[in-house]
């Protein structure tokens, strides 16, 4: 039997090594990533929007230009999706809400305008928790997006569709945003990479805000060499963000192959604690055992307060975004409630038609923990907590250049398990916070599936702006697992 | 510790149109997630500055130059109601 992957399931740099070649061209590939949507996203549903024509557009004006000779960038002609709360110029983006439902942005964020420069093909805006909160992807009001592991299961969330979509190769790489684990969590339920670099690495200008201080623009991508590919592509200083760091566009791709030999790395207790599943555990320990054969030096790690990291992320977060959503108010844009009595009628009642269940939760416990009287109690406090975790980094970083974890409690659980439990779904980003919380990169590699097949991710967490450390222990790691599994889904397709 | 919310006075805050029926689970909800929360008041000590931003930059500026904006009429383009290139909204100030 010959190789069953499409061009559409190629890692991008050997797409990008064919095109360099003359073996393939744009148009191909992206014709192979529209043929997939078509195949499988009415089953897994990642897309809001696909943009098939300008795609094809893009990838036919790559082909003109390395046909003429050009040399090509890492990205070109290789199709791309992004999450919807990317905002791109001409094409809705919603953030899986009703309250921008038919909004198109006038501007292009960073990320993208930085890709569409170098040649990269959209194919689509991805499905997403409404406003990027939740862990499942149910809270878009759209649609839910289905596990192409299993279509019973979430993909995990926020950024779901990104993740799926990658997963079942409708597109080969996109990007997601991770304010507590959205783009690493959903990478692990569907068994790609997701990467979180540091804060202000990647500009978040564009990037509609859940919460500014622990937003983070991040990666979905087949490989570890393909995210240091994307990393590199749209990171570096953006004069538009105040919160962007100085300095160049890193080349991350650069040291991945030194290998893990002497490097520390600890393994966090926290990780193997209640409520880990028996599966996750087991792929886990695996995991260490191969980096310790592999050379790495293994110890024991802990963050001594990372059992207060969801309080202070739950008060955080939801301070931050009842502020930045306080500007859906039915006047500049998106949805406005029909016949107000006035105006606080009006924002009142348009915010009430347009937010959902989760958006309005957090606005709410937001609004209360900013409110006279319980600032001090809850918004200082939790602040504090933030810096006692970056605090447990630093001194962990001491001993070690690299933390490994779980990247979540659990392997993709099924739709609707969680809905009625606020409490449950949070608890499925309690390893991804802290890194939020403190700002540091962290990875989600797949290492395995548990025992129903369900993908495994291990997260490798690094200190401030040592992507490049985090990058070449799960190259290293991923090269030596060899692990080439494929969703069930794509097995089946392809006969 | 039991958390007590006025519901009805922070969704006034917040500007939001809640049900009866959304209204009720946030009263169910809200206090158990806010008593959760309320760990981080067991260790946040006196003596521990709080951190807003885990990357900490200051006094930021970019060059003043100008630059292209955004054109006026693509600002306005999402707008649920223009009047005379201006967001119409209703009456807020009551003329005699």
């Amino acid at each position: 039997m010959g190789d069953p992957r499409e061009p559409c399931d190629l890692p991008a740099h050997e797409i990008a090594a064919r095109l360099a070649s003359g073996e393939g061209s744009a148009g191909q590939v992206v014709e192979s990533s529209l043929a997939r949507i078509e195949a499988v996203d009415g089953r897994v549903r990642s897309f809001l929007a696909v943009t098939a024509e300008q795609a094809r557009q893009r990838a036919a004006e790559v082909d003109r230009r390395r046909v003429a000779g050009e040399t090509l960038s890492a990205v070109a002609g290789i199709p791309l999706a992004l999450k919807d709360v990317l905002a791109t110029r001409g094409i809705p983006t919603t953030c899986g809400s009703q309250i921008l439902r038919g909004y198109v942005p006038p501007y292009d964020c960073t990320a993208w305008a930085r890709l569409q420069a170098a040649g990269s093909v959209l194919v689509g805006k991805t499905n997403c928790d409404e406003f990027a909160m939740g862990s499942s992807t149910e809270n878009s009001s759209f649609h839910p997006t289905h596990n192409p592991w299993d279509l019973d299961a979430v993909p995990g969330g926020s950024s779901g569709g990104s993740a799926a979509a990658v997963a079942s190769g409708q597109a080969v790489w996109a990007l997601g945003t991770d304010t507590g684990g959205s783009v690493r969590q959903p990478a692990a339920l569907c068994g790609v990479v997701g990467m979180k670099p540091t804060y202000g690495l990647v500009s978040r200008y564009g990037l509609i805000a859940f919460a500014s201080s622990l937003d983070h623009v991040g990666t979905f991508t087949r490989t570890v060499r393909d995210a240091a590919t994307l990393l590199s592509a749209i990171g570096g200083h953006d004069p538009r963000d105040a919160t962007s760091l100085p300095g160049p566009p890193p080349d991350l791709a650069a040291t991945l192959e030194e290998g893990v030999r002497g490097l520390r790395i600890g393994v966090l207790e926290e990780g193997f604690g209640e409520g880990v599943e028996p599966g996750v555990r087991d792929r886990i320990g695996e995991a260490v055992d191969r980096l310790a054969a592999l050379g790495a030096e293994i110890g024991e790690a802990t963050l001594p307060h990372a059992g207060y990291t969801l309080s202070a992320y739950y008060l955080i977060a939801p301070a931050e975004a009842s502020s930045n959503l306080a500007r859906y108010d039915g006047v500049r844009y998106g949805h406005r409630a029909d016949d107000p009595r006035d105006v606080v009628d009006m924002m009142t009642r348009t915010r009430g038609e347009g937010f959902g269940d989760e958006v309005k939760r957090r606005i709410m416990i937001g609004t209360y923990a900013l409110s006279a009287g319980y600032y001090d109690a809850y918004y200082g406090q939790a602040q504090k907590v933030r810096t006692l975790i970056i605090r447990d980094y630093e001194e962990a970083f001491g001993s070690f250049d690299l933390l490994l974890s779980p990247t979540s409690p659990t392997t993709a659980f099924r739709l609707g398990e969680r809905t009625d439990d606020p409490m449950a779904m949070y608890l499925s980003d309690v390893f991804t916070i802290p890194a939020n919380l403190a700002g540091v990169p962290a990875i989600s590699v797949p290492c395995g599936v548990d025992e129903r097949g369900l993908p495994v991710g291990l997260q490798l967490t690094g200190k401030v702006l040592d992507e490049a450390t985090v990058l070449r222990a799960a190259h290293a790691f991923e090269q030596d697992l060899g692990w080439t599994t494929r969703p069930p889904l794509l097995e089946a397709a392809a006969g | 510790m039991p958390v007590e919310i006025d519901i009805e006075h922070v969704a006034r805050l917040a500007r939001l149109a809640l049900t009866g029926e959304e209204k009720e689970r946030l009263s169910r909800q809200l206090p158990d997630i806010l008593s959760h929360a309320a760990k981080v008041g067991e260790v946040a000590a006196e003596d521990v500055p709080p951190t807003a931003y885990a990357v900490p930059r200051s006094n930021v500026f970019r060059a003043d130059e100008p630059d292209e904006c955004l054109p006026h009429d693509a600002a306005m383009a999402g707008a649920p109601e223009v009047e005379d290139h201006r967001f119409r909204v209703p009456r807020i100030v009551e003329m005699e």
